[in-house]
């Protein structure tokens, strides 16, 4: 599939469009319907889009393996670090009200940064699954 | 009205799906089926208000596993072979009706959908709905309860994709094969 130019053509215009997309739905989740799980796997789809129409390799050096790794583990660092850090601020594990100067403002931002880490974990180990999957195809 | 419409017609639909699901021989058009299924149920999600689940079934069910399962059936096309049906269907299909007929009637003493008095309904989803504004300025309750009240149970979540990812990298995505020639043997060295 690698040559087929009308395929190459939509999915460039595509892939912007659909990473956009997965941001918002990542950021807006707060207000709308969405989250870390959702934008993770709609994120995932457009690297895995472009993996299916500009082939394997061309999708392993946008986001080399190792950096996928990394990433993954990353987003559950987030996660638990966020739960660490309100304890040092003197809540419990997961504690989001003590972050911020205001209840609803700690809120925010630990559900912000928890949603981060959901998101960069589910993207990272959608595409790791895709790569270890199609990687075994290839002659 | 046009509620009961659209949910007879998608209901008629998964029918049909599953029916051609379990009728088809071809794995091809069989996963492509599961993502008409997904899709379908992603539909009735938001018909019955749940759109944060329609939208994780879309994109999780719709879209992602339809691609691991057309990658997986690159990889083991060559090894499915046909058997020849000799079983006897008798006895599995009186299983199949027993066990719809008992889940059937267990479905009438269950409460009508968005019944207030539901169970369901009167336990900690009050509190939820009405503490999450003010205690958490989060107008998307699921979010609040997700990220916030139920916080630890999404860390689990987070933590069993996380380790989904690390046993499918241990079972097939390290070392290929050494029948494999030239290119991805220098790309083992490399990494």
């Amino acid at each position: 599939m690698t040559h087929n130019l009308i395929l190459q053509v939509v999915s460039k215009t595509l892939i912007p469009l659909i990473i956009i997309f997965a941001l918002y739905v990542q950021f807006h989740g707060d207000f709308g319907p969405g989250g870390g799980f959702q934008a993770g796997v709609i994120l995932s789809s457009a690297i895995i889009l472009y993996a299916l129409v500009f082939g394997l390799d061309a999708a392993e050096r946008v986001i080399p393996s190792t950096v996928l790794r990394i990433l993954a583990s990353l987003g559950v660092l987030i996660y638990s670090g966020v739960g660490i850090v309100t304890i040092f601020f003197g809540g419990n594990y997961l504690e989001y009200s003590v972050l911020g100067s205001t209840q609803i403002s700690g809120q925010h931002l630990g559900i912000l940064l928890v949603e981060l880490g959901v998101g960069i974990t589910v993207f990272t180990v959608m595409l790791i699954i895709f790569f270890a999957f199609a990687g075994r195809g290839r002659p | 009205m046009i509620d009961v419409i659209i949910n007879i017609t998608l209901l008629a639909f998964l029918a049909i799906t599953a029916v051609a699901i379990v009728r088809m021989t071809n794995i091809f058009a069989i996963v492509m089926l599961f993502g008409i299924f997904s899709f379908l149920s992603a539909g009735l999600f938001v018909v019955m208000d749940a759109v944060d689940v329609a939208f994780t079934e879309a994109a999780v069910g719709a879209g992602i596993s339809t691609v691991l399962m057309l990658a997986t059936i690159a990889l083991t096309k060559e090894q499915t072979e046909k058997h020849p049906n000799s079983h006897r269907p008798w006895l599995p299909l009186a299983t199949v009706i027993m066990t719809g007929a008992a889940l059937v009637y267990g479905t009438f003493d269950i409460p009508a959908f968005g019944d207030p008095r539901a169970p369901a309904q009167t336990h900690v989803a009050p509190q939820y709905l009405e503490r999450s504004m003010p205690e958490t300025g989060i107008p998307n309750v699921v979010t609040s309860v997700l990220a916030s009240y139920r916080g630890f149970d999404t860390l689990g979540e987070v933590v069993v994709v996380f380790t989904a990812g690390i046993a499918v990298l241990l079972l097939i995505g390290g070392r290929r094969p050494k029948t494999n020639t030239g290119k991805s043997e220098r790309e083992e060295n490399d990494t």
